[in-house]
């Protein structure tokens, strides 16, 4: 009876929605009005360093309006990676590496919705990668409310350095819903949630899970990782902004994760914005994350494939880290008529401390299975000119 | 000890009725709270959830090639009808 009970819920749960989809349709046709993203061109330096791995590169963006109501935009973006993680140092040699991604976007406004469509790829010596994306936001109520909803497609080629009839697929799928709500004239939030279904090789093609073996130098032995070939994902984010009596404002975020692979984890982030006079804003963040591990996480294990799957990726393992940060903006105000309204340079740096509860560091010299958890540390740099036009 | 039925079917078409009831007045009769030439503070750069784009899309790319969790990154975008 509980059953029935249970189904003659979900059915008027389902016919509820399909009503209330019905409706908010019917709200999107009547409604009218959202705004074209800002015409700008960004040029960025981005620095990652820690953990014995250096990533920096460029970053371009350039988006222009054409008309009232088409926007487009075009992104260049470059990893340049050198150095060598743990995981490398354990099993491999460093390595040099370069990562160029391009993408390009329209976004098209009628009224009060916004469309938008955009195309990445992303190519490496041995990872290709492209994404299709889509999207539709919508103002209503007044112009208090958002909602806005996105499908992404994503296809991966997996390669292996080294083994050139090495050759794997995957794709991966993206549902996104948002809704932002203005409170008050001083405050906003928004509520985020994106489901993403992976199907394919996931496994990274370079990492190893170690075994015991006694008679081995070391005590133990390396052979590849094996993961499920689907994962499923689902994350919510809540995020509240709050101007402050003067020019300033504070920000939180919260985010609630969980996948098929058993791994859940929390973001916690908050943030101060102060502004000095017109020219300068400063901002000030830190960010908490945790997760809990994937079922088939382990260290070390007894024996050489002990488990179907099988994953010792750090990625994987239980882990929390901090990272405190800040920004510091100056900008420059033109003539309201002149044809550069404004620009400015940026200066963001984050310091990101990792600490691993079951992921211990091999390159210790401790007996096989003792040796102790890892920790590293990492900046994350940003560097940018914005100009808007 | 026997359950008793729980009249689930006319409970859920009334809630149906009852929100839709609801929607309908609140559509016909909701009013912004908050009219667009208050809406100064919302619109300044400073309350945007991704005031730099180029530089917010890196940071997740930056976490998320770190960390297990994905997506629902940077807020759920959208404004405040200003501008």
């Amino acid at each position: 009876m509980v059953q029935r009970v249970a189904q003659e819920a979900a059915v008027a749960v389902t016919r509820f929605s399909l009503l209330g989809c019905g409706m908010a349709l019917t709200w999107l046709m009547q409604s009218h009005a959202a705004v074209l993203p800002q015409e700008r061109a960004d040029a960025m330096y981005h620095s990652y360093s820690g953990g014995g791995v250096s990533i920096d590169g460029p970053s371009i963006l350039l988006r222009k309006q054409i008309g009232n109501s088409v926007s487009v935009s075009a992104n260049y973006y470059v990893d340049t990676i050198s150095g060598a993680s743990i995981d490398v140092l354990a099993t491999a040699s460093p390595y040099a590496e370069k990562r160029t991604e391009h993408t390009v976007g329209l976004d098209y406004v009628r009224n009060k919705t916004l469309m938008n469509v955009s195309y990445t790829s992303s190519d490496e010596n041995d990872f290709n990668a492209t994404t299709y994306s889509l999207g539709v936001s919508q103002d209503f109520f007044g112009d208090l409310t958002t909602l806005s909803l996105g499908y992404s497609k994503g296809s991966d080629e997996v390669g292996k350095r080294g083994d050139e009839s090495f050759s794997e697929q995957a794709e991966r799928h993206n549902y996104r819903l948002g809704l932002t709500q203005v409170i008050s004239k001083n405050f906003i939030v928004g509520l985020s949630l994106e489901n993403i279904a992976d199907q394919g090789y996931l496994n990274n093609p370079y990492r190893a899970v170690r075994f015991l073996e006694p008679e081995s130098e070391r005590g133990f032995r390396y052979e590849t990782e094996a993961y499920p070939n689907t994962r499923t994902s689902n994350a919510a984010a809540l995020t509240a902004n709050y101007y402050l009596p003067y020019r300033a404002s504070i920000y939180a975020e919260a985010r609630l994760f969980s996948d098929t692979w058993g791994i859940e984890a929390d973001t916690y982030k908050v943030g101060y914005i102060h502004t000095f006079g017109d020219d300068w804003i400063v901002e000030l963040r830190a960010r908490h994350y945790s997760q809990s591990k994937a079922d088939f996480y382990q260290d070390l294990y007894q024996r050489s494939e002990e488990f179907n799957f099988r994953a010792r990726d750090k990625e994987m393992s239980t882990f929390s880290n901090l990272s405190l940060g800040f920004s510091v903006s100056y900008e420059l105000r033109f003539s309201a008529s002149a044809w550069l309204k404004k620009s400015s340079i940026n200066l963001d740096f984050d310091h990101v401390a990792f600490d691993y509860q079951d992921f211990r560091n091999v390159l210790a010299d401790a007996p096989v299975g003792d040796e102790p958890f890892y920790a590293f540390s990492a900046n994350i740099t940003r560097l940018y000119l914005s100009v808007f036009y | 000890m026997q359950l008793r039925t729980f009249p689930c079917k006319s409970v859920g078409r009334m809630l149906l009725f009852a929100a839709l009831a609801l929607l309908n007045i609140a559509c016909a009769s909701i009013e912004p709270w908050v009219q667009p030439y208050e809406r100064d503070n919302l619109a300044d750069p400073i309350m945007a959830t991704n005031r730099n784009p180029v530089a917010t899309s890196y940071t997740h790319h930056a976490y998320q090639a770190r960390e297990g969790a994905r997506g629902a990154e940077g807020g759920a975008g959208g404004g405040c009808g200003c501008n």
